[in-house]
């Protein structure tokens, strides 16, 4: 008799994918400034950690969060005993005035309509198994953040579609490619649920139009789906055109008419926004009184600590600091995102315009040996063996065109993005002279010799 | 075909069956705690909670720790330095600190007797969270595993509802006062087998819940014979391993057992949680512990989906590390649960009420059949509603702990002060004399 279960032993968690296999190297290898300069640079994770002085100053004033109090009170009795599946409700009330200022407060949110979650990863999970039966399937645009083949399918047993979108239009969802997406599910037999778009997107850094909205909301109503709009990055709007959210999108006349709010979603988390992925802090919302019923209690699975809903329910409930928060986070994302995209096109490298996320959707197309995923991932390869950075292929975010990586921006020093950018600068450089030149022993001198005898003193100090 | 229909039809099957088990009956004594509360001054005819199995008693002795301990919290001038750095810690491996200290902690309320390994500590959401997640790695949709009665109700939730996976009962009776015996193992799997039930493993709780009873090493011996016999998996779940009072006994793990005896480790499973020993559920703590390695891999991969908050995690290493403190805090746990047990038990005891005997949990297993007019579960159900009505305490019934005996109630005495725990044994004393005044007219 088989020991183990079958989700134990199949791959289904997609943990052996280049997008984990990246990560496995840089933790043999990482960069340090000082203890390690030649090692990889982490550029596959989408973490924020441009904005902690704006965190500390906030806790440095704020001591009784701290403590376990409340207006000087110890509640510490109260906090370790808490754990109603209900969620601490002075957080859950600051936790949706949060969400509606990220809105600029033109959508607000019902605190009894959301449910606590240990992070986004949870409440992607959890909704699957409340909208969906083992072999059904949702369809999500592609390309999509590669987490979702663990946290949508694993232990859900439902399947992903993808809905294929093209550089040509810049990655948006049509009518057209959503069809496709749809039949193609139909012709496999797989029953569709609903659509799961992630606004701003990752990888691709953009942020839904309302076009795009109206038309996923149509296509739902029609075809009596739901819709889940994971909205994680919702606060790293830093350029124009301004986020949109679904929530905002159903309060036109038209889809008001219909009753579609209770097939509509949203996924929150505070591990993009705020840069506290270590507190484990997600939230489903929803319209649809079954759903939260169903969810709150999966919930119990993996509550948020009570310790971590008092600290916050204190900092979001602070509006003077959540104003300054907002502000200056995305000041400083726009600055990065700027950065890279600049560097990047010094070395003649495109990105897809973006105004949103942690991250670039960087265009090395024309820098395959041919438009093939083989190509692609010893592109993939050389950057990371040879350039020392850990960037994200395309095909491991379902991309159907090679030649497409995600740089994060946003989880290292600026001295350490500058050297980034530097050291793909030189591989470019590098790689410009070996295509012109025919194969000789060239390929015995590795990049690394380029790329390594570049110091901080060498470079251009660049403006802070 | 009214849109309530198809409102239905919109969710899932898990999501609109009564698996979790929330509608059940038993949630009565609940709702009316809820709706009249007890307390000593503002409501002192309110009903008292004695269905929720929480540790209070050491709160004192952990918030003088905390005070003491500004740098445990990452939030004060002492603890900030470290902010960054935790709040952006979401490796599934969890702290190297944390993990350490909870493995040397584990080992300590062990006696020492057994040590465990940080690499095979896999975090989860609670024990609730670890008890789904072992499910998940070790059994299939349809596939079952044998728990001993009476047991922990919401098993039937975290168990089986997500996973699909079926619980099939091994009985035990108060005739040999519940001891898990090689023969009613060997019937349920039989059963089982009979009715084509694909038996993946066995899963116990030691100390018990609802018992408070801890098991003896042969019956250790005999449960890990039973399921190396069979190659089935075994699941300790030991989430009350602290919270062993009585003197003479102390709590013998799975982790000892299996050191002493040839046993193939790969189906040897330990499931723990800071919920109840250390008395913070609100902070989320649950650990699995494996012997088996792909196991290990598989459920640390599956923790993603209800890691332990790093805020937390950081405190507990800085705290679990504490030798000093934590050898007093759980010498000091053990005297007041002792105390406590034997204050409510003696107080029982005074109206002829009998507890089945118990060295350790946060509860005793009442045995009031003797207030029963039938040795039925309908007057075991006339008995619990007139003990909330009436009474006005909220105590659970065996039924609702699958107990084939009518007449057991599970009675937790470790989650309010001496005052209310006074008010709680006076109350049922006077039931109790009521009761027998009642019989005594009847036979008159």
């Amino acid at each position: 008799m088989k020991l183990l279960s079958s989700k134990a032993t199949c791959n289904s968690h997609g943990q052996d994918s280049s997008y984990f296999l990246g990560w496995q190297e840089y933790e043999k290898n990482p960069y340090h400034e000082v203890d390690n300069p030649t090692g990889i640079i982490q550029m596959g994770l989408a973490e924020n950690q441009l904005s902690f002085h704006v965190l500390e100053s906030w806790l440095a004033e704020n001591p009784d969060a701290a403590g376990f109090k409340r207006n000087g009170e110890s509640i510490f009795r109260e906090l370790a005993l808490f754990q109603d599946y209900h969620g601490l409700p002075a957080f859950k009330n600051a936790l949706v005035d949060f969400m509606a200022e990220i809105r600029d407060n033109r959508v607000s949110f019902d605190p009894n309509k959301l449910v606590l979650t240990a992070g986004a990863t949870s409440a992607n999970e959890t909704l699957m198994f409340c909208l969906a039966e083992p072999g059904c399937a949702f369809l999500l645009p592609a390309p999509y953040y590669p987490g979702f083949d663990r946290d949508l399918k694993w232990r859900t047993g439902v399947e992903i579609v993808p809905i294929h979108c093209s550089s040509s239009n810049n990655f948006q969802i049509t009518e057209s490619n959503l069809n496709k997406a749809y039949d193609e599910a139909q012709r496999r037999n797989l029953k569709v649920k609903g659509i799961l778009v992630t606004n701003p997107s990752n990888p691709l850094g953009t942020t839904l139009s309302r076009d795009e909205l109206d038309l996923l909301i149509t296509f739902i109503t029609t075809k009596g789906i739901h819709l889940i709009s994971d909205e994680i990055y919702s606060g790293t709007v830093f350029a124009s055109p301004r986020f949109i959210s679904v929530m905002e999108a159903l309060m036109e006349n038209k889809h008001k008419k219909n009753n579609v709010w209770k097939q509509v979603h949203i996924v929150y988390s505070l591990s993009k926004d705020l840069g506290l992925p270590g507190f484990r802090v997600g939230a489903i919302y929803s319209n649809n009184e079954d759903v939260v019923a169903a969810a709150t209690k999966m919930s119990s699975f993996g509550l948020v600590s009570s310790q971590t809903q008092h600290l916050l329910s204190v900092m979001l409930a602070d509006k003077k600091f959540t104003k300054v928060y907002i502000l200056e986070n995305k000041k400083r994302l726009k600055k990065r995102h700027e950065m890279l995209v600049a560097g990047l096109k010094d070395a003649g490298i495109n990105c897809l315009k973006s105004n949103a996320g942690l991250f670039c959707w960087v265009d090395m197309r024309h820098m395959l040996t041919s438009k093939t995923f083989e190509a692609e991932v010893d592109l993939w390869k050389k950057v990371l063996f040879q350039v020392g950075l850990n960037v994200s292929a395309g095909s491991s975010c379902h991309c159907t065109e090679p030649g497409w990586f995600r740089f994060c921006f946003a989880n290292m020093s600026q001295e350490t993005l500058d050297l980034s950018i530097h050291r793909m600068k030189a591989f470019v450089d590098s790689y410009k002279i070996n295509t012109r030149r025919p194969k000789r022993n060239s390929a015995r001198r590795t990049l690394s010799q380029w790329v390594f005898r570049l110091s901080l003193q060498d470079r251009k100090h660049e403006e802070r | 075909m009214g849109r309530q229909c198809s409102d239905y039809q919109l969710l899932s099957k898990l999501a609109t069956s009564v698996r979790h088990g929330e509608n059940s009956p038993y949630f009565y004594g609940w709702k009316k705690y809820d709706s009249n509360p007890f307390h000593p001054t503002k409501n002192p005819d309110g009903v008292i909670q004695m269905g929720l199995a929480e540790n209070q008693l050491c709160f004192d002795l952990i918030e003088e720790w905390i005070k003491e301990n500004p740098k445990a919290s990452i939030c004060t001038a002492d603890g900030v330095h470290d902010f960054k750095d935790i709040a952006i810690f979401q490796d599934y491996h969890g702290l190297w600190n944390f993990r350490n200290a909870v493995a040397k902690f584990m080992g300590k309320v062990r006696g020492e007797r057994v040590t465990f390994d940080p690499e095979r500590i896999v975090m989860s959401g609670g024990a609730t969270g670890a008890n789904e997640m072992i499910m998940f790695c070790l059994a299939d949709p349809g596939d079952a595993f044998l728990v001993p009665t009476p047991y922990y109700p919401a098993f039937d939730r975290d168990l089986r509802w997500r996973t699909g996976v079926h619980l099939v009962p091994v009985t035990c009776e108060s005739s040999n006062n519940f001891k898990i015996t090689k023969s009613a193992l060997e019937s349920a799997y039989e059963k089982a087998r009979e009715a084509n039930t694909k038996i993946k493993g066995l899963i116990i709780t030691n100390p018990s819940n609802p018992l408070g009873t801890v098991l003896d090493t042969d019956t250790l011996k005999t449960i890990v014979t039973f399921t190396n016999e069979k190659n089935i998996h075994l699941v300790c779940d030991e989430i009350y391993s602290a919270t062993v009072f009585g003197c003479h006994n102390h709590l013998i793990s799975i982790s000892e057992v299996i050191e002493e005896m040839e046993c193939n480790r790969d189906l040897i499973h330990i499931v723990y949680s800071l919920s109840k020993d250390l008395g913070l559920p609100g902070f989320r703590v649950g650990i699995l512990y494996s012997y088996n390695d792909t196991v290990v891999t598989c459920s640390r991969r599956m923790s993603s989906f209800g890691l332990v908050s790093s805020q937390t995690q950081h405190l507990l290493a800085l705290m679990l590390s504490d030798d000093a403190f934590i050898e007093k805090l759980l010498s000091e746990s053990s005297k007041r649960l002792k105390k406590r047990y034997e204050d409510f038990t003696n107080g029982l005891k005074e109206v002829g009420i009998g507890c089945l005997e118990s060295d350790a949990g946060l509860f005793c297993w009442m045995d009031l059949h003797s207030l029963l007019k039938e040795p039925t579960f309908e007057e075991e159900t006339v008995i619990w509603r007139l003990i909330i009505d009436e009474v006005k305490l909220n105590i659970s019934p065996g039924s609702s702990f699958h107990c084939s005996e009518p007449g057991w109630f599970r009675v937790c005495f470790a989650n309010m002060d001496d005052t209310t725990l006074d008010v709680a044994l006076q109350r049922i004393q006077e039931f109790v004399a009521r009761q027998k005044e009642g019989e005594e007219a009847k036979n008159v």
